[in-house]
């Protein structure tokens, strides 16, 4: 086994495949060691560039999305000073901001209202579809789901090669489109029309090159990886499941991809349909979304026939909410696994989890227009969507619960995985919480649009789904770094991200009672009205600086670690049950050394009568070795 | 190198199929929600809408083009069919027959673009719509002050007008050219995307079909040329890409076949 994969400084210390501690290991046939006959070495750029191996591609998606996710994250820090700040100067970056937006958009180092737009709009959309969603699902996905499966790759390595460069097209695409004249989209990310519609069109604009039209073909891009992303994780679930490995024996994060995977595929086409409307609309003057007899700046805007606004959001929520599970789901899983490891007991209900998390999955597909209350659709239409979304909320809550009784009577270890994954749980229930009040007409009358919607959804997806996020990122470095990351600092960084991310987002609860509006660049007349939480905009903003410094011990420990941190001295380190386990470490091109087969279910910690207190799935009988040896070095 | 991936070729017993035919399933269910968000737009459009163009488009020519693409799925079977009976020489004739069809499709389809973009509509001051022919170049007509206009027939819309359009404009009947002076108009303009939502929609959902007969027939020309070639070493992977690639062509007629009576018929 050559062509070894996951990080650079490891790879030629992989020796030829010995067959393995794990028994069997006669080193033929089947899956990775198979592959002896032709060790043909690939070049640098087919290794690491243009790679059709899943783990690195899961790499490629994770750096990718973690570098997006602090980009997005960085525009953020920039819109807290104008919130508390309004009118000032924006210091240290504010000459680097009139630098590269022109001082039309950053005179002074002020933030223009458009350039505010432009971020707001920017933010939300890299840090949804280009940040957590890659990153979770496509960046795990590709890395843990195949060797979890005990495949040898994905069912279709070149699609996923296609998968990966089509996000990363959208991506320069969506980076790019601050550079072009207007600056970058400013409609939000969900993009409504008649707004955007109109938005960098006329004097100054580009026909083809401005904001909302480089949002829409980025946002094609990044469409179409995602969609060759999940038929790839289903197709590799459904077929490429090792021998013995039965449906109800997958782990449970396998599950939470295979549902998130349904949901991209079927949801995300609607957007697609609608991007393309409008194109047209922006591009060949259709009006699919524009009413007729709009007067815009006191002219008559030339739209043919009458479009409907409405329209775009339906499309767009059908995406939007399955979309917003999309982020939680894969942490469910991932929460599941670090759960069940570091109890060292099985999952309190591995049925009621799987079904909750198909009945999500499924119950996603029906709430979409929770988000248009406001916009007159009709009693009945409203009362049909408030009863799903108030279904939907009972799978959440037994999830929730399935996780929290897990933890009864466990003897819990606590690694920092184990810390982020803890933390998980309250940020979701907070998150769950503060939704009902949202998907009920009236009370969402008072709430829709204030800055409590924005503390309610970034509860799931910043606590909550970074959280996730990070929980999966200590807990599966060691199988592709061959190190572990450093679990002081990791300590460190677990708590200025929990302290802060709370300090950011609970105060916008407040905020949002009190009717702050949640797109006004610096709150106007909407301010003057609620003077009394206005100092929250202070206590938020510090809250996110220090999140910011919060977040550069995990940087610094993630890259110390790379090529400094203490090495594993097994395959198997968290000492866990399923199969990602079983390969070397970090694993070559084709995962296993041997043929694997499946025993048993995901989570076999404790049983009674055996040796140790974790039965792994690839184990025919109990081993006698209490911690398996490196199998590669 | 490449890795060998199991269940590339072969079935895997306990799914009852080989990979690439459940990544295509997976894919056609993605198209059906592809396409079902453009039908939904349409409906939710038509509901909203005060007043919706009917016999613009020519039924002949679309019928003659549902036929030809039914064809085309049938020629696909056929090629499929002669691949797993392992005759190579009868496989690529009726690829052929399909190739020749999904290019007839185009060519029609073009025409009837062409002619809607050579039919005009005139909008005049007191919301009256006339639709017909430029009786002067359209240079001329962005020039001059009046438009000189013959309206179309009155039994323009029925099947036999249409089919006898298709070979050179039917003879006139009692209609004259008319001359309308500029002041009198609101709006003209040729049967463009941004004429009025109903031909929006048409040629956006046309547009993005015939996208995917064009995609389709890339892929099925690739399997009648270059990449026929795999019949020597693997004749059974030729077949099972071929069903796969024929499975995404049955799925573009079928959405013809939904199109067709939407667009032209309702
Ligand atoms: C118990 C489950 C949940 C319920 C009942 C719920 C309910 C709602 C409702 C009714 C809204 C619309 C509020 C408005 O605009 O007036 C909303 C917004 C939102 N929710 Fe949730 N939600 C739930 C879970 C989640 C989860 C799990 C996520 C993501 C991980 C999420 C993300 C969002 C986002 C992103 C928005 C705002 C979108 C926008 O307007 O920009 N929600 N939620
Ligand atoms: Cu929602």
């Amino acid at each position: 086994m050559k062509e070894e994969t996951g990080v650079p400084q490891e790879m030629n210390e992989q020796g030829v495949a010995t067959g393995g501690p794990h028994g069997g290991g006669s080193g033929t046939a089947a899956h990775g060691a198979g592959h002896h006959e032709h060790q043909i070495e690939l070049s640098w750029w087919r290794h690491y560039v243009f790679s059709t191996d899943h783990k690195v591609i899961g790499i490629q998606y994770m750096i990718t999305s973690l570098l997006v996710a602090l980009f997005g994250f960085g525009l953020m820090v920039v819109m807290r000073w104008q919130l508390s700040f309004p009118g000032k100067p924006v210091p240290v970056i504010g000459p680097l901001l009139t630098a590269v937006f022109g001082a039309n958009l950053a005179p002074g180092g002020v933030m223009t209202p458009n350039l505010y737009n432009s971020f707001g709009a920017i933010h939300g959309t890299m840090m949804i579809f280009m940040a957590i969603v890659p990153a979770l699902f496509a960046g795990f996905g590709n890395f843990v789901v195949p060797l979890q499966l005990g495949a040898p790759d994905m069912a279709f390595p070149r699609l996923n090669m296609a998968s990966f460069w089509s996000f990363f097209v959208g991506v320069v695409i969506m980076l790019g489109s601050f550079l072009v004249p207007g600056g970058a989209a400013k409609s939000g990310w969900t993009s409504y029309p008649p707004l955007a519609d109109i938005a960098d069109t006329g004097m100054g604009f580009e026909p083809i090159l401005n904001g909302q039209t480089l949002w829409l073909i980025g946002m094609a891009f990044n469409i179409t990886g995602s969609l060759l992303g999940s038929i790839n994780i289903i197709a590799t679930i459904i077929q490429l499941r090792a021998p013995g490995l039965q449906w109800m024996r997958l782990p449970v994060f396998v599950w939470s991809e295979l549902v998130t995977a349904f949901l991209l595929l079927l949801a995300f086409p609607p957007l697609e349909s609608a991007a393309i409307m409008q194109l047209m609309d922006r591009l060949f003057g259709t009006s699919f979304f524009s009413p007729d007899g709009l007067i815009i700046g006191g002219r008559h805007w030339p739209a043919s026939g009458g479009g409907s606004a409405l329209l775009w959001q339906h499309l767009f929520w059908f995406l939007g909410h399955p979309e917003v599970y999309v982020q939680i789901l894969p942490t469910m899983g991932i929460v599941g696994e670090v759960f069940a490891n570091n109890t060292r007991k099985p999952l309190w209900s591995y049925k009621i989890f799987v079904y909750s998390l198909l009945s999500i999955g499924f119950l996603s597909m029906v709430v979409w227009a929770h988000h248009m209350y406001m916009t007159g659709m009709g009693q009945s239409i409203t009362t049909f969507f408030q009863i799903f979304t108030t279904v939907i909320s009972m799978p959440s809550v037994l999830l929730g619960t399935v996780l929290l009784l897990s933890l009864w009577g466990g003897s819990i270890r606590l690694p920092t995985p184990m810390l982020f994954a803890l933390a998980w749980l309250p940020m979701f229930g907070i998150g769950g919480l503060t939704g009902l009040p949202l998907g009920w007409t009236p009370s969402d009358m008072v709430l829709h649009d204030t800055y409590y919607v924005i503390g309610h959804f970034h509860y799931m997806m910043a606590p909550a789904s970074i959280m996730g996020l990070f929980a999966g990122l200590y807990y599966w470095f060691p199988k592709a770094t061959g190190r572990m990351m450093n679990d002081f600092w990791g300590k460190v960084h677990f708590w200025m991200t929990i302290i802060f991310f709370n300090g950011v987002f609970f105060p916008m609860l407040i905020q949002g009672f009190n009717g702050v509006h949640r797109r006004w660049y610096d709150g106007g007349a909407g301010w003057q009205m609620a003077q009394p939480v206005l100092w929250l905009n202070q206590v938020m903003s510090v809250s996110a600086w220090i999140l910011a410094l919060g977040q550069i011990p995990f940087i610094i420990n993630f890259f110390w670690s790379i090529w400094r941190g203490k090495k594993v001295t097994s395959d198997n380190p968290w000492q866990a049950t399923t199969l990602e386990w079983a390969t070397p470490t970090p694993p070559g091109h084709g995962n296993f050394l041997h043929p694997v087969a499946v025993y048993r279910g995901p989570y076999e910690y404790s049983a009674p009568g055996a040796a140790r207190d974790f039965l792994p799935q690839w184990e025919q009988e109990e081993s006698r070795v209490a911690e398996p040896k490196l199998s590669s070095v | 190198m490449e890795l060998e991936i199991p269940y590339t070729v072969t079935a895997r017993p306990d799914t009852g199929s080989y990979n690439a035919k459940i990544g295509i399933w997976l894919f056609l269910a993605s198209e059906v929600m592809l396409f079902g968000g453009f039908f939904s737009a349409y409906i939710f459009l038509r509901m909203g809408a005060t007043h919706w163009p009917h016999h613009l488009l020519n039924v002949p020519m679309g019928l003659f083009n549902t036929f030809v693409l039914i064809t085309s799925s049938i020629t696909m079977v056929m090629a499929w069919t002669a691949l797993k009976m392992r005759q190579f020489q009868s496989y690529r004739r009726w690829l052929a027959a399909t190739l020749v069809c999904g290019v007839v499709f185009l060519g029609i389809k073009s025409m009837e673009y062409k002619d809607k973009f050579h039919h005009y509509g005139v909008i005049l001051n007191n919301g009256q719509e006339i639709t017909g022919h430029l009786e002067m170049t359209p240079a001329e007509a962005m020039k001059s002050s009046t438009l000189r206009i013959l309206p179309d027939a009155e039994d323009a819309g029925s099947f036999g007008y249409q089919l006898r359009s298709i070979f050179g404009r039917p003879a006139a009947g009692e209609e004259k050219v008319l001359e309308i002076p500029k002041s009198d108009i609101q709006w003209w303009s040729n049967f463009t995307p941004r004429y009025s939502t109903y031909l929006a929609t048409y040629f956006t959902m046309t547009g993005l079909h015939g996208l995917h007969i064009i995609g389709g027939l890339l892929v099925l020309g690739f399997f009648w040329g270059p990449g026929a070639k795999l019949y020597r070493t693997n004749p059974e992977h030729l077949a099972n890409r071929v069903e796969v690639a024929g499975l995404f062509w049955h799925f573009v007629d079928l959405v013809w076949i939904f199109l067709f009576p939407t667009l032209y018929l309702l």
